[in-house]
C-alpha cells in the first residue's frame, strides 16, 4: 500500500503514526509547502516569549522520525490538484505522485477580512506559522520601541500578545466582540483574564473594529485613532479545503469526514484543522481547530488507511492556555445547568445537561482538570459517580470503588 | 511492561509514598536533605476521605492522551513508559487538560512533572513502592 499525506503538521504526524501502528512497511510520502520538519504550531508564541527555541520546536518529533518511519518528505512542494480517478496528486512544476490511500492534512490559513487601506500598512503579519513568528520577531527588533496593534482577541491574538508584551512599547488588542476569547469563554471568566492581562500593560478595545488604515494609523468604527508600528492580524482561521473540494470531497466550511476520518471520496481521508468535527458536547458539527483533535483524527485516518478498523467519535472542544502566568483550562459547551465557584484568584464553572457533564471552565487552579475532561469525553452518567465530590474538585474518589480498581489497578 | 498498581484496600494513608517520591526526584543524597523544611511536590498523590485512601500516579497508558495532545513533543513513550522532557515542555498544561487520572502536575520550574517510574533518577525502580509499608502500591507486570 502506497500512502500520500498532504501537509506536515500534527494531523500528518498522527496519520504517519497511525499507519505505522498497522502497516510497518508501506511507503509513505509527505508533501508540504512549508520547508520545515513538523513543529507544534501553538509553540510560536512561546518562541517569541523565549520559552522555547526554533531548534527545540523543530524537534516536535526526534530528528530521525521520518527516516525511522520510512517516510519520504517533499518539503517546499505545493500540491495543485488531486486526481481521484488517476489516484495521484499533481505538484506545482508538473510532477505527479501516485497514491493508494491519501490523507489531506492541509490545516487552515489566517482569515484576513477586507479592510480599507490595509495595503498601505508597511509592517504587518498574521500569526500562525514559524515564518510568521520570525517575521514578527524581525519587525519588533530588540529596542523595545514598537507600538503593536493586534486585531483579534481570540486565542491566537492573546497568545501573540503574551509572546511579545515584554518587548514592545505599546500593545493594543482590538476585537469586534464585546469580550476577549469570545469562542472559548463566557463573560465573567473572560473579564477575569482580561483584567489580568491588562495589569501587564496590554490595552484592550472591545466591541469596536478598524474602519480603515492609513499607513501607521488605524481609524476605528467608533471614530478614534490608533498609531502603531506593527500590525498583527489574528482575526481567525479558515480551513484549507480547495484541493479536497476540487477532488469531489464534500465540503461544508471544512472537509466532511466520518468517524473513520474518511471523506466522501473513496481512498481519500482527511484530518485536522481542515475538517469538520462532530462536537459531542453540543451534538453539532463544527470546526475544532485544536491540536489534540488533529492528532486523534490523523491517527484514526492512518490506521484505517492501512486496513485497520478504528473510529474517533469523541471530539470535544478544549483548550489549555496560560496568559502571563494565569492559567485557563476549558472544555465542552456551556449550555445547561451550571455550578459555579469563584473567589478572587480562581474561577470554576461546571455545566451539566441530561445527567452528563458537558463543559467546564477553570481559571487559576487547573489541577487535575483532565478528570473533568474525561467525564465529558466518556459521557459518564453523573448518577454513577458522587457528583458532590466531583463538584468539590476533580478527584477519583468520586468514582465507585470498583471503577477505581479498574483505573488504578488494571492494565491500560 | 511493569507498572505501579494501587490496591486501595491496603493503603494506610500514611503518605510515605509521597515523601519517597519527592526524595527520589530531588537529587539530594538523603531524605533529610531532600525533605526537611521543604514543601514537597511529589508525582504520586494520596487521595483520602473518611476511611478511604489511595495513591494516584501516572498509569503509563498504552494509548496516552497526554502524549497525543502534547503541543511541544515533550511527552513521549520510551520503552512503554511515558516520559517528560522538561527542557522541551513550555508549560501549556494541555496534558493536565487531557489526563483522565489527574496524574500530571505543575512544578515550580514551569514545566509539568509526572511519574517516570524512577527510570531517570539514581534509584531506577519506583521508590514509592519500596517505601510503602503495606504493599498498597506494587510494581509488577499485569
Amino acid at each position: 500500500m502506497n500512502y500520500v499525506i498532504i501537509g506536515n503538521g500534527t494531523a500528518a504526524v498522527g496519520t504517519i503514526e497511525g499507519i505505522r501502528a498497522v502497516d510497518p512497511t508501506g511507503p509513505i510520502t509527505v508533501i508540504s509547502d512549508e520547508i520545515y520538519p513538523v513543529y507544534g504550531r501553538p509553540l510560536i508564541s512561546y518562541l517569541l516569549l523565549g520559552k522555547t527555541t526554533e531548534d527545540k520546536m523543530l524537534h516536535y518529533r526526534p530528528a530521525d522520525f521520518y527516516e525511522k518511519n520510512g517516510v519520504k518528505t517533499m518539503l517546499g512542494c505545493t500540491v495543485t490538484k488531486i486526481d481521484p480517478a488517476a489516484k495521484a496528486v499533481m505538484l506545482e512544476g508538473g510532477e505527479t505522485v501516485p497514491y493508494d490511500k491519501l490523507c489531506i492534512c492541509t490545516g487552515s490559513r489566517p482569515f484576513v477580512p477586507p479592510m480599507e487601506g490595509l495595503d498601505t500598512v508597511q509592517n504587518k503579519t498574521s500569526f500562525m506559522t514559524l515564518d510568521d513568528a520570525k517575521r514578527l520577531d524581525a519587525m519588533l527588533g530588540d529596542a523595545n520601541d514598537k507600538r503593536v496593534l493586534i486585531i483579534g482577541a481570540g486565542l491566537i491574538g492573546l497568545k501573540c500578545a503574551e509572546g511579545i508584551y515584554q518587548r514592545v512599547k505599546e500593545l493594543t488588542v482590538i476585537d469586534l466582540a464585546p469580550r476577549i476569547l469570545p469562542n472559548v469563554l463566557t463573560e465573567v471568566p473572560a473579564s477575569i483574564i482580561q483584567k489580568h492581562i491588562e495589569t501587564k500593560g496590554v490595552h484592550f478595545i472591545l466591541g469596536d473594529s478598524v474602519a480603515r488604515f492609513d499607513g501607521d494609523t488605524a481609524t476605528l468604527q467608533s471614530g478614534g485613532t490608533i498609531n502603531f508600528d506593527v500590525l498583527v492580524i489574528a482575526v481567525g482561521v479558515r480551513p484549507n479545503t480547495e484541493l479536497a473540494a476540487e477532488a469531489g470531497c464534500e465540503v461544508n466550511r471544512g472537509i466532511l469526514i466520518d468517524d473513520r476520518s474518511a471523506t466522501t471520496v473513496p481512498d481519500i481521508y482527511a484530518a485536522g484543522d481542515c475538517t469538520v468535527s462532530h462536537d459531542i458536547t453540543a451534538d453539532t458539527d463544527r470546526i475544532l481547530a485544536i491540536l489534540p483533535n488533529a492528532y486523534m483524527q490523523g491517527e484514526t485516518a492512518g490506521r484505517n488507511m492501512a486496513g485497520g478498523k478504528t473510529s474517533f467519535d469523541k471530539a470535544v472542544p478544549m483548550n489549555a492556555s496560560g496568559f502571563m502566568g494565569l492559567h485557563m483550562i476549558t472544555a465542552g459547551s456551556y449550555d445547561g445547568e451550571t455550578y459555579l465557584e469563584q473567589d478572587d484568584e480562581h474561577y470554576k464553572l461546571l455545566v451539566t445537561r441530561d445527567n452528563h457533564l458537558v463543559g467546564f471552565i477553570m481559571i487559576g487552579d487547573v489541577d487535575r482538570a483532565g478528570i473533568y475532561t474525561s467525564l465529558i469525553r466518556e459521557r459518564t452518567p453523573l448518577d454513577t459517580i458522587d457528583f458532590d465530590l466531583i463538584r468539590e474538585k476533580p478527584q477519583l474518589m468520586a468514582f465507585s470503588r470498583a471503577e477505581r480498581a479498574k483505573k488504578l489497578g488494571g492494565a491500560h | 511492561m511493569k507498572r505501579v498498581y494501587v490496591n486501595e484496600k491496603w493503603c494506610l494513608g500514611c503518605h510515605l509514598c509521597e515523601y519517597y517520591c519527592a526524595f527520589a526526584n530531588s537529587g539530594k543524597s538523603s531524605m533529610v536533605k531532600a525533605l526537611k523544611d521543604h514543601k514537597i511536590a511529589p508525582r504520586i498523590r494520596i487521595e483520602e476521605r473518611n476511611n478511604i485512601s489511595f495513591a494516584v500516579n501516572c498509569r503509563h497508558c498504552t494509548d496516552p492522551l497526554c502524549v497525543k495532545g502534547c503541543i511541544s513533543g515533550a511527552l513521549t513513550i520510551v520503552d512503554g513508559a511515558v516520559h517528560i522532557d522538561s527542557d522541551k515542555c513550555v508549560g501549556c498544561y494541555t496534558c493536565i487538560l487531557s489526563c483522565p487520572y489527574g496524574a500530571l502536575s505543575t512544578s515550580n520550574e514551569g514545566a509539568i512533572q509526572k511519574c517516570e517510574l524512577c527510570a531517570k533518577n539514581e534509584f531506577g525502580q519506583p521508590l514509592c513502592v519500596q517505601g510503602c509499608p503495606n504493599k498498597a502500591i506494587v510494581y509488577e507486570e499485569r
